[in-house]
């Protein structure tokens, strides 16, 4: 049997140890194609906008977190062909399979928004993220407003943690009193888990972040230095920090497997895709109604490891997704908040936010290396 | 999870916490044309209040809102 993952990514990299660990070599081919080779820690970005980590430290070579039987194929996936189960590689190379695994991650458009390349600041690349850091540092007063450009996107809770962050490197800065933070959140409140928005508010309050709710953004006035919603609010900016708008894969698009935004339906919990019970979807480029995020990713990945265990030893599938996400958040000023739920049980709200919790996020951001895409946890 | 069939994108948001049925049919009423149907599924209590308060204010046309076993199906009209 042929295994071909396509995404070295966080959910790729753990499904190919995970078989690489359980299968004979008699029994699988094991190749994963990544474009780069490199893998990258993205909750690390946000801390290189605001000085405390250097993009570098970000990446490691997939070669190095593979297991040696892992075959790694540097290339760009740029058909796949579900008939005759095969992957095109840009190349001219050509993958057989007899499973696949699509774990390629969301794609960053900032096209679709016009005015977004000249006008916005985010930090969903470690380019971006270098550059905000720049601006950040040359501000010197007035208004920024943090909003994401459309939903879907990366780290739900990302944008506030930014907000916060942004509270506590201008109160170090000593000119916080000149700093006018805004938040403008797509949804009904200013945190997308409504068990964990009281809190949040009060985050907020406390940090005088101001937040406009039902914010969903349709245009950006560049020279005016505006932003309008399409629920026919517009807001001025001094300082634009916007999440960029996302798509599923490319070559998912382009094999007419995505729906309209690109991601690939699948399956909430088999997690196989639901037009081809041989292609697997795997984290942030599928459809899946969880987190875009590797703290999704990671449980999904085990799930689909079993799935293929038992489809190549010809046993039942029993193996489910049950919409587990377990992530932390780092609210600046040494805060943390540490959020799991699933499917059926929604997060539970923890009473403050704590030292305990942003102690497991920056152990993570040290420990996640040897943890994370081994599958060892 | 959507199934877009032709005029018709249907999202299967139950269960989602995180970011939940609303962002779901935001990121449907943006992919669909003007006049198409979003239908999105929610076992959330949330949503009750959330969806229609939301489909008002961005100006959309709530056309139904039906109660299933365990969950309910919110139908809306992209109106601009």
């Amino acid at each position: 049997m042929k295994i071909v993952i396509l995404g070295g990514g966080v959910g790729g990299t753990i499904v190919a140890n995970l078989l690489a660990k359980r299968l004979r070599a008699a029994e699988a081919d094991i190749i994963l194609v990544d474009r780069t080779g490199r893998h990258a820690y993205q909750p690390g970005y946000v801390y290189v906008a605001f000085g405390k980590t250097k993009a570098k430290t970000l990446t490691r070579d997939v070669r190095r977190l593979l297991r040696k039987r892992v075959k790694l194929v540097l290339g760009e996936a740029t058909r796949i062909d579900p008939v005759g189960r095969r992957v095109h590689l840009a190349d001219g190379r050509v993958l057989e399979y007899d499973r696949l695994v699509v774990a390629l991650g969301a794609r960053l458009v900032p096209e679709e928004l016009p005015g977004f390349a000249e006008a916005a600041h985010h930090f969903y690349t470690p380019e971006a993220a270098a550059k905000l850091r720049e601006a950040l540092a040359a501000f010197q007063g007035g208004t920024i407003v943090v909003t994401v450009a459309s939903v879907p996107y990366k780290c739900p809770p990302a944008p506030a943690e930014a907000a916060c962050q942004l509270d506590y490197y201008y109160t170090k800065r000593g000119i916080r009193d000149k700093v006018d933070i805004r938040f403008l959140s797509p949804l009904s409140r200013v945190f997308p888990i409504e068990t964990l928005n009281p809190l949040v508010e009060r985050v907020f309050a406390d940090d005088k972040i101001r937040s406009t709710i039902f914010f969903n953004v349709e245009s950006i006035d560049t020279k005016g230095q505006t932003v309008t919603s399409i629920e026919g609010e517009t807001v001025p900016y001094d300082l634009l920090v916007m999440v960029p708008p996302h798509r599923g894969a490319k070559v998912v698009e382009d094999s007419g497997l995505g729906d309209r935004g690109g991601w690939l339906p699948t399956d909430k919990h088999t997690l196989r895709t639901k037009a081809h019970a041989d292609i697997f979807g795997l984290g942030d480029c599928t459809d899946l109604p969880v987190s875009k995020a590797g703290a999704a990713a990671h449980f999904q990945a085990k799930v689909v490891a079993d799935a293929l265990v038992s489809d190549i030893r010809g046993l039942p599938a029993t193996a489910r997704y049950d919409g587990r996400v377990v992530c932390y958040c780092d609210a600046g000023r040494n805060r943390g908040i540490s959020i799991s739920f699933d499917y059926e049980h929604p997060p539970k709200p923890p009473r403050s936010l704590g030292l305990r919790a942003w102690l497991g996020k920056h152990f993570l951001n040290r420990a996640y290396w040897h943890l994370v895409p081994t599958g060892r946890v | 999870m959507a199934m877009a069939t032709s005029k018709r994108i249907v999202l299967d948001a139950r269960g989602s916490f995180c970011p939940g049925p609303l962002m779901e049919l935001i990121g449907g009423i943006r992919q669909a044309k003007l006049g198409e149907i979003v239908e999105v599924w929610s076992s959330d209590q949330g949503s009750r209040k959330d969806i229609p308060f939301w489909v008002q204010k961005a100006g959309h046309e709530l056309v139904s809102v039906v109660d299933e076993d365990g969950y309910t199906r919110f139908v809306v009209r992209k109106a601009r």
